[in-house]
């Protein structure tokens, strides 16, 4: 629902009816945003579900303790959490009509969470080496499908942060690049959070 | 700029606060599990989720800004009705799924629990 311009006759209307401040017509962008982002909360929920109902069969294979090192879970998480302060800088840059600082900070977030995605390749790439692929049990189907879930939301969400970025550059910080931005904000904050369930609860837990 | 005040994309101090918070709830259970704690298992895993769930709180009101008065409510309608959808799933699996382990006995142990029944059998016979 970005259309372009589109809040441009809904100022006008704004003017014509300034005294109905109190139920000012903004864009339903953002709540839908959200609940899609909800709906894609319970597509984690149910990936958790399975790895917290798989995540102890090994079938005579590797174990979280043999596989996970949590030095190497705490720098993707300290990436993903800096790239999360990262972006709500870029979002006060913006809201300044900042434009070369909001692109800035943009470009810090994407290198952080490039770094993320590196690592989450590094990791994968390693453990299907060793033998300890999706196909080698039910507790590595479960991980694989809840991390590279996880993953190729990031992936998504770093491809719309470049495609973004050069729509701010050419055209600067319009009414429907603020739009983008802020369901983007949304997107990238949203991913963070299920990360907390993942290093929590995949990682953490099962290294105790 | 009446969108800005709609759309509050929160301050610097919000921000930070929010950095500090995440930094300390992570920083806890990484120390939890890579130092040298003396905890039992079970409380190092309850403090780990515990501080996970006060952190993903964390995450919702300083970075996505989750509020009664954002979007009239409708965005806090919507998160604690998906975390009551979450709750359903994640318990109702567990549960099911505990329940059904518990009733699906392995077949060595089947042969086990055969092989003591029959040997009461004699004894009593």
């Amino acid at each position: 629902m970005i259309e372009p311009g589109a809040d441009r006759p809904m100022h006008h209307a704004r003017e014509a009816h300034a005294h109905e401040t109190e139920h000012q017509h903004h864009s339903p962008t953002p709540i839908g945003f959200w609940i899609y982002l909800m709906s894609d909360c319970i597509i984690f929920g149910t990936l958790f579900a399975t790895y917290a109902v798989l995540g102890y069969s090994y079938a005579g294979g590797p174990s979280p303790a043999d596989l996970f090192e949590p030095s190497f879970v705490a720098w993707e998480t300290g990436l993903l959490l800096f790239s999360s302060i990262t972006f709500g800088l870029a979002m006060l840059q913006a809201d300044k009509r900042n434009v070369n600082g909001a692109l800035m900070w943009l470009s810090v977030t994407a290198a952080f969470g490039l770094g993320f995605i590196a690592m989450e390749i590094y990791e994968f790439n390693h453990l299907i080496h060793i033998g300890a692929g999706p196909d080698r049990s039910a507790f590595l189907s479960a991980f694989f499908a809840l991390v590279g879930t996880h993953g190729l939301h990031v992936t998504g969400g770093l491809i719309w942060l470049f495609t973004l970025m050069v729509q701010i550059k050419t055209h600067g910080l319009t009414p429907a690049n603020n739009q983008r931005l802020g369901t983007l904000s949304m997107f990238w904050h949203f991913l963070d959070l299920v990360w907390i369930g993942v290093f929590s609860f995949v990682y953490l837990v099962r290294l105790v | 700029m009446a969108e800005h005040t709609e759309h509050s994309h929160g301050t610097m101090a919000s921000l930070m606060i929010g950095f500090a918070l995440a930094a300390i709830l992570t920083i806890i259970p990484f120390y939890l599990v890579m130092g040298e704690v003396d905890m039992t298992a079970n409380a190092k895993i309850g403090w780990i989720m515990g501080l996970g769930a006060v952190q993903i709180i964390v995450h919702l009101v300083f970075f996505l800004h989750v509020n009664k008065n954002v979007e009239e409510g409708w965005t806090l309608t919507a998160t604690i009705f998906s975390v009551v959808i979450l709750g359903i799933v994640l318990a109702g699996s567990m549960w099911v799924m505990h329940n059904m382990n518990e009733n699906m006995m392995p077949a060595h142990e089947m042969e086990q629990q055969i092989e003591q029944m029959r040997s009461l059998q004699s004894q009593e016979g």
